[in-house]
């Protein structure tokens, strides 16, 4: 059952092979990426000189594109991670996503009002949000289980009735979860920007609660991966993306299975709609906007691959950022051209195993 | 055949009976952004209009009203979407719209279309509305984005003693005019515009823009509105941002300063210009404030009417005032109605409205400073009145035209 590896990128072994393997098969490739890898550090940090700074700017604008960038990649990773994840088992679009990131993103304010406390709506909006998506998968789609277009057309029409019962409840406005005191304002990081004329370093201050968000976001991101591939329960997640009537016969109540991968995706999305909620805003139509972003990060990275969420999360959040800073005219069409690049040289996703 | 003769009869006694009660009442179409990034100011927007309901209670030119609401998300095709439906379906008699700049624009190409219907605008801003290609059935009792700027630039210049600012604003047909009317006031006097940034109506994440902010200007000009304007605030006090700000008609506003969480506190000290002060002495604009305040219990409304609701208050007005002079009359395609606009001097809280020959108001413009008030609310109080701003912003028409519409990059910084 483990040796095909699953499309999260299979076994610790079998990732280590394919790195290795991907090596040996396209050294032009690898020492590509080496090389792009070298030059971006190199970019964060050394000191500009003059002819790059003619080309790119000021140092801190794309420093801070980087940066920023990558931390938006980690909250559209939270939100893809769980999409991609119900996918990979169940073959589940779940096209209410974008509704339980932004259910989550209310709670998490309603709770941060009610308590004053910016921790407790993490946990709350986990709860609740994979309560909400353990309704969705044993009312919903055990109902339809393999009939994708039904599963679609009803997930689109969940997700408007869901819409327009968080406009009834919260309204149309915006709203904003406050930054608690330890988290706000920014942080110095030893990265020099530029020098001043005596000589003294300017050092790259950054938002500490993106920099948080993010280090969380990787640690989630790590945790997954290693539940997926060390633990018993993962052990059956992956049986179960490679052959699901075969697991389901040798006495693995696969239901249960289903239905704990589902609420834990949801709640993922309902955690990112909190930390949404604090970096950026929660207002009605950020479902739709968050729906597109981890629709296209999992075509991006490959449908069902966690470590395709990520790789996918990151580009989407990078070309964004660039593109606002650079070419602020077409920065809405960026993520969408990286998009249709992939589609076009390699459709199934950058790091899909099938 | 007696059946269908009766079947039709029938039906023309009920045609007859629509259009009897259709006589006694007034249809009245109006669009807010009640959807997306503006929505706190249609709302705020629709308060406005219902205090002016209130004042008339429900009637003008002895009709009863009938209003029939669309919501728009600021987007044109969204409000051409709402105003076709109101015209075309609902068959308002009269229609106030639309909130946002560039909805203005797509109203008015609309209106050229629908020469038997009048359109009042409602609160929208950009200049080509009303300057470029005029319809004669579209009517504005607000001054426009740049007119609404009037007196900030020398201000900041005289005043402030600012010497080098950068602009950041929505991209869009309204921001362009704001800009505008800063950028010919500010650089006429010899001030400079280093950069204009320019991001996307809706924009979430700042990040980069903030980053790519210049540091050597004396200050940060801030076009934004609603959500944008709130989440920028919020990504700058997280960058740790301390630049000293000066602002747009709709980014110093009660929908901004009255918003949640502690970001808006970098707007205190901010100067800006606006169609209103929340402190203005004036007896008008006080008993405004306290109609207002009376409508809605505290936590509906803002501290004080925000600029949309003066708007919408003042249009409604307007409408009311002009129905209640032709007795609600509006059997000869409107002609009269339009007459009793055109001639229509509406004494405003914010001051004296009247309309030049494209049917644009000349009005009155406040320079403003955030202050907190007693009841720590944060204020715009007035720090200098300009009256009898026109649209050409005193530069004789020709001239004006040749400066060219606003844009990304026009007006260029320099004296004309």
């Amino acid at each position: 059952m483990i040796a095909r590896s699953g499309p999260d990128g299979g076994g610790v072994e079998g990732a280590g092979r394919g790195v290795l393997g991907w090596i040996e098969r396209r050294p032009l490739a690898a020492l590509l990426l080496a090389l792009a890898v070298v030059l971006l550090l190199w970019l964060v940090l050394a000191d500009w000189p003059d002819e790059v700074e003619r080309w790119l700017g000021r140092k801190r604008v794309f420093v801070s594109a980087l940066f920023n960038g990558i931390t938006l990649g980690g909250l559209y990773f939270l939100v893809a991670t769980g999409f991609t994840l119900i996918f990979g088992l169940m073959r589940n679009v779940n096209l209410a996503h974008g509704s339980l990131y932004l259910f989550g993103g209310y709670l998490g304010y309603t709770t941060v009002q009610a308590t004053g406390l910016w921790l407790p709506a993490f946990v709350v909006a986990f709860v609740l949000v994979a309560i909400a998506g353990l309704l969705l998968q044993t009312l919903v789609f055990r109902h339809m289980e393999g009939e994708e277009l039904r599963q679609t057309l009803v997930t689109i029409g969940l997700s408007i009735v869901f819409a327009d019962l968080m406009l009834w409840v919260w309204g149309g406005d915006f709203y904003q979860i406050p930054t608690p005191e330890w988290l706000a304002g920014p942080v110095e990081l030893p990265i020099v920007l530029d020098v001043r004329p005596n000589g003294e370093p300017i050092y790259l201050r950054y938002p500490r609660v993106r920099l948080v968000i993010f280090a969380a976001s990787v640690v989630i991101g790590v945790l997954l991966w290693l539940a997926i591939n060390r633990t018993r329960v993962g052990m059956l997640i992956r049986a179960g993306v490679d052959d699901r009537e075969m697991l389901a016969a040798s006495g693995v109540p696969i239901q249960l299975l289903f239905a704990l991968v589902f609420a834990f995706g949801a709640g993922l999305a309902g955690m990112a709609g909190v930390v949404g909620g604090t970096f950026q805003s929660i207002s009605p139509g950020e479902d739709t906007r968050f729906l597109l972003a981890s629709l296209v990060v999992v075509i991006v990275g490959g449908l069902g691959s966690i470590p395709g969420a990520a790789l996918g999360a990151l580009l989407i959040g990078l070309a964004e950022q660039f593109g606002s800073v650079y070419l602020p005219t077409y920065a809405i069409v960026f993520s969408f051209l990286v998009m249709v690049l992939v589609l076009a040289f390699r459709p199934q996703g950058l790091l899909a195993m099938r | 055949m007696k059946r269908i003769f009766l079947g039709a009869t029938a039906l023309a006694s009920l045609a007859l009976a629509a259009a009897a009660e259709a006589a006694d009442k007034i249809r009245i179409g109006v669009t807010a952004t009640l959807e997306g990034t503006y929505t706190v100011l249609g709302e705020d927007g629709m308060r406005g209009f219902e205090v002016a309901l209130r004042k008339w209670n429900r009637k003008a030119g002895g009709k009863d009203l009938e209003i029939v609401v669309a919501s728009t998300d600021a987007t044109p095709d969204s409000a051409v979407r709402a105003v076709r439906k109101l015209v075309e379906q609902d068959k308002v008699d009269l229609v106030i719209s639309p909130l946002s700049g560039s909805e203005g624009i797509a109203v008015r190409d609309y209106a050229h279309t629908q020469p038997q219907m009048t359109f009042v605008n409602a609160a929208s801003g950009a200049q080509e509305t009303t300057f470029v290609n005029p319809a004669p059935n579209f009517f504005r009792f607000n001054m426009d984005g740049a007119q609404w700027q009037a007196g900030l630039g020398e201000y900041i210049y005289k005043n402030k003693g600012y010497r080098r600012i950068a602009t950041v604003g929505e991209d869009y047909s309204f921001v362009y005019t704001q800009v505008f009317g800063l950028v010919l006031e500010f650089c006429g006097l010899g001030g400079q515009v280093v950069d204009r940034k320019w991001v996307p109506l809706g924009t979430k994440d700042f990040a980069s823009i903030i980053a790519a902010l210049p540091d050597n200007v004396d200050a940060i000009y801030l076009g934004l509105g609603g959500a944008d304007a709130v989440n920028f605030l919020n990504q700058y006090a997280q960058a740790g941002g301390n630049a000293k700000i000066v602002g747009g008609s709709i980014m110093v506003d009660q929908t901004v300063l009255s918003s949640k969480g502690r970001a808006k506190e970098l707007l205190l000290g901010a100067v800006a210009a606006s169609g209103q002060a929340d402190t203005w002495e004036d007896p008008r604009w006080q008993a405004f404030v306290e109609a207002y305040r009376e409508a809605f219990p505290p936590d509906k409304r803002f501290a004080s009417p925000s600029l949309l609701a003066t708007n919408y208050y003042n249009s409604a007005s307007a409408v009311f005032t002009a129905l209640d002079r032709i007795n609600g009359d509006l059997s000869d395609g409107h002609k009269k109605y339009r007459e009793a606009l055109q001639n229509l001097v509406l004494d405003a809280p914010n001051g004296k409205i009247r309309l030049d020959h494209n049917r644009q108001a000349i009005g009155t413009n406040f320079v403003t400073e955030v202050v907190q008030d007693k009841d720590g609310n944060l204020v715009s109080k007035v720090v200098k009145v300009v009256e009898n701003v026109n649209q050409t912003l005193g530069f004789p028409e020709d001239v004006f035209r040749k400066i060219g519409p606003p844009s990304r990059t026009n007006p260029e910084c320099k004296k004309y």
